[in-house]
């Protein structure tokens, strides 16, 4: 049983737990991931670490309420445990001094890059970090990434808060302005796809991190096996990050809908419940 | 001396009918009177041909007097001192090429079930510990502490040796249960899981500690084992890694790893979904490939989620096929259809990528290849399509890289098996021992206990000395 230290309510849908498990905290680094299951009759889903706390023994985790594990997941005060706590699973990021980096995160994924940027430029890199949110009240960490870069970015689709418009365009605009020696994409499927398509012509490596659908998170079942180069690899073991430009984004994109039905069944017999309850 | 009877004592099971819809054990064990009929055919050979046959060295002619003459506490006390997952080597064993393929009955008939007489006795332990003596004492502890990765057959039994020896015993295991393969592949419908937690319930009660959700490579190396509390460190990781068939259109919507169809299903429960919340896709006709014990699992699991049809393609013939005879019978009379002779070619599917059929080759059995099996060869323009909707790949599996890559000083093969001495298990790594499915790949539990029970004693021997 690991315990949830601190919960904290990011925007409407997206929450941060702060989780024990020191020894996942004394490993932990920037990209990887782990796999929470909430109890016996739990799915095991697989969750970036957007921060850790050595001294304190705990693990930050940063998630969107999608299906039933993630409602479920969000009904969880601090104080309350979850059975199961897994990691940290997968290669961390390749953290190096490259130069210029450019950082972009969609929606939650501002959870993941944070610690990335810090990285980054504690390596000695410049890096500029765009963010994104389709409007104004899903906009949350501003100032943590802020702080964790040189410059920030901020859009939204919308344009009910700062720049409007996608995250591409600001990095189209760089891309074209100065020499960007590196570009780490992360965000929904769509949007690292654009990302990847909009550095391709500039000839810019550019890491994105998968997040096809996993089990164990160990390299035993395949279920996360995603094509990049014209192979096949295990996102769980061989990544999440992977070279943006050779990265078979149908297939990727095709994977994620194997459980739509059931994922839709899920969560109405979640809801029905929780509303039962309530 | 009573007549040599050489009809064996049938195992009464579901109904096929029945059994192909519910997750239930199929074989349903012995009466006792049944097992007493099945032990009284035992002549006791003086030579205990049987004996040599099983890979642990059970005394089989004790145990099955010891049911003779209807004793059932030293039946079981015989059968535990060699092997301490009776109830579960009763049911998986491939009794038919070990223990009973010695049995001098064999010649002339139906050898002795021994492994059912294996089962009946576990079984009853189970259920009349109170008949029982108390276990022996733990013996002082000797200070010396021992870490062994991975809980499946071969960590469970080094972890009970050593315990039983005194020595202080952490396991570390990636997933969230213990038991490895036989939690997370071997069905609840031949092996119920209860019966396996019980095993891992007596190895806790010995002192060893069990500590879930620990990726050794990843929480810590086994470097870092060996530089902290642990003077030995056992690997027991198995071979957990899915091989597929690479050809076209293996990424398509639909198609399992039988490792992951099986987790979803035994680990996950995934037949229990949505009360689980684990999904699991349940094809009209599925098609699993593969020949061995886990294709067997694979198909009469998607049947009993519901598949209308089930096809096992081999590209073999039927006895070339890896699988417990049993298990090939049971698949058979529950309904499956065997594609034998039969090779994919490629996989197609649909424009949502869900997977429609499989191209196939037919095959002929040409001449024997290295593992002295008539190699399988493509008949030329025999492509033909099969129409399914979920594909299973059971091709086997080979040691994840993991520990391997992670640990410094280890020596693999070419197959990613890690070397061990196979009388001891000692690698080449000082302080290091390895056995089970990470040193022969894919093999059986009870091979995987032996290397346990050898790593064990040798083990014990280098705590004494250090
Ligand atoms: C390496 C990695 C890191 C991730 N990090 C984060 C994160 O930091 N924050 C966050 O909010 N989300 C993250 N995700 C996505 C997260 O795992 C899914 O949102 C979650 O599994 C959805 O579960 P659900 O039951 O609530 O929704 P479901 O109804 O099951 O599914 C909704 C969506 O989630 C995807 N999904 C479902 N099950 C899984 C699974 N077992 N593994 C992966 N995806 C699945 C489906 O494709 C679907 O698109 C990450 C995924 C991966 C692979
Ligand atoms: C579907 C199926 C059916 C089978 N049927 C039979 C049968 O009928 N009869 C028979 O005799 N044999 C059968 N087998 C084979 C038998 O189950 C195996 O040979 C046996 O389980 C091997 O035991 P093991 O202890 O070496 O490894 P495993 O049982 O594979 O256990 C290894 C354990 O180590 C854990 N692990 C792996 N990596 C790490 C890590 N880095 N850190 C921590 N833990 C880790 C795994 O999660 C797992 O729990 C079958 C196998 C399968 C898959
Ligand atoms: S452990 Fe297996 S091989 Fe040995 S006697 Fe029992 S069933 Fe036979
Ligand atoms: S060989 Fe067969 S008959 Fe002889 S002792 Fe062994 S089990 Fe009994
Ligand atoms: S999640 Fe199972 S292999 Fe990657």
């Amino acid at each position: 049983m690991y315990k949830i230290l601190l919960r904290q309510d990011l925007v409407p849908d997206i929450h941060l737990f702060k989780v024990e498990a020191p020894a996942v905290a004394r490993k932990a680094q920037p990209g990887q991931f782990i796999v929470i299951k909430i109890d016996e009759k739990g799915e095991r889903i697989p969750l970036t670490v957007a921060d850790w706390d050595e001294q304190e023994g705990s693990i930050t985790i940063i998630f969107m309420e999608v299906g039933a594990t993630t409602h479920r997941l969000a009904q969880l005060k601090g104080g309350d445990f979850v059975e199961n706590f897994v990691g940290p699973l997968g290669v961390p990021t390749h953290i190096d001094k490259f130069g210029t980096v450019v950082c972009v995160a969609g929606g939650f994924a501002v959870a993941p890059i944070k610690p990335i940027a810090r990285a980054l430029k504690q390596a000695g890199n410049r890096v500029i970090s765009i963010m994104g949110a389709r409007n104004k009240n899903l906009l949350f960490w501003e100032d943590e990434l802020r702080s964790a870069s040189d410059q920030l970015i901020v859009t939204t689709d919308d344009g009910s808060y700062a720049r409007k418009g996608l995250v591409t365009e600001p990095l189209q605009e760089l891309l074209e302005s100065e020499k960007i020696d590196r570009v780490i994409a992360i965000g929904p499927s769509l949007m690292m796809k654009f990302c990847a398509k909009t550095t391709e012509p500039f000839g810019v490596k550019t890491f994105v991190s998968l997040n096809p659908i996993m089990v164990d998170g160990t390299g035993m079942c395949g279920c996360c096996r995603v094509s990049v180069g014209g192979e096949t690899k295990f996102a769980c073991v061989d990544g999440p990050d992977f070279d943006g430009h050779q990265v078979d984004w149908d297939l990727l994109m095709a994977r994620q809908r194997i459980y739509l039905k059931e994922e839709k069944c899920a969560l109405e017999q979640w809801q029905a419940q929780a509303g039962h309850h309530s | 001396m009573a007549k040599l009877n050489l009809n064996r004592e049938p195992m009464p099971r579901q109904d096929p009918k029945v059994r192909g819809r519910n997750f239930n054990e199929v074989a349903l064990g012995y009466t006792p009177e049944q097992a007493q009929a099945e032990a009284s055919r035992c002549i006791q050979c003086p030579k205990r041909p049987c004996a040599e046959g099983c890979p642990v060295g059970v005394d089989i002619p004790g145990f099955i007097k010891a049911l003779q003459d209807g004793n059932m506490p030293e039946a079981v006390k015989i059968l535990k001192s060699k092997n301490s997952l009776p109830g579960i080597c009763g049911r998986v064993c491939p009794q038919e090429m070990q223990c009973e393929a010695k049995c001098s009955l064999a010649k002339k008939g139906a050898p002795i079930a021994i492994g059912r007489l294996e089962r009946f006795v576990a079984d009853w332990e189970r259920t009349n510990q109170e008949a029982l003596d108390a276990p022996a004492p733990l013996p002082q502890s000797t200070g010396k502490q021992v870490a062994v990765v991975g809980s499946g057959p071969a960590g469970l039994t080094v972890a009970a040796d050593l315990a039983k020896l005194g020595h202080r015993v952490t396991i570390f295991e990636a997933l969230h249960v213990a038991g490895g393969v036989l939690m997370y592949g071997i069905p609840e419908f031949r092996l119920p899981k209860g019966i396996v937690q019980n095993e891992v319930n007596y190895v806790t009660s010995l002192g060893v500690e069990l500590k879930l959700d620990s990726v050794i490579g990843k929480i810590s190396t086994v470097d870092e084992l060996l530089d902290s509390d642990y003077q030995a460190v056992f690997l027991g990781t198995g071979a957990g890694l899915p091989m597929f068939l690479n050809i076209p259109g293996e990424n398509l919507n639909g198609i399992y790893s039988a490792n992951e169809f099986l987790t979803r299903v035994n680990l996950m429960k995934g037949y229990r979904f949505p009360e689980y919340d684990t999904p699991v896709k349940v094809g009209r006709k599925v098609a699993v490939v593969g020949g061995g014990n886990v294709a067997m699992d694979s198909a009469r699991c998607a049947l009993r989620l519901g598949a209308d049809e089930v096809y096992i393609v081999y590209r073999r013939s039927e006895a070339e096929m890896p699988a417990r005879r049993e298990e090939v019978e049971n698949a058979q009379e529950e309904g499956i259809q065997f594609k034998l002779l039969t090779n994919p070619k490629r996989l197609l599917g649909d424009k949502e990528n869900w997977v429609t059929g499989i191209e196939c080759y037919k095959m002929e059995l040409g001449e024997p290849d290295a593992s002295g099996r008539r190699r399988p060869v493509t008949v030329p323009g025999s492509e033909f399509v099969i129409d399914v909707d979920v594909v299973i790949i059971a091709l086997g599996t080979t040691p994840n890289p993991l520990i391997a890559s992670t640990t410094k000083g280890l020596e693999t093969t070419g197959r990613g098996t890690v070397v061990a001495d196979a009388e001891t298990g000692k690698t080449v790594k000082p302080g290091v021992w390895a056995g089970g499915d990470i040193v022969t790949g894919a093999a059986t539990v009870i091979s995987a206990m032996g290397a346990g029970k050898q790593a064990a004693a040798a083990i014990d021997a280098y705590l004494k000395e250090s």
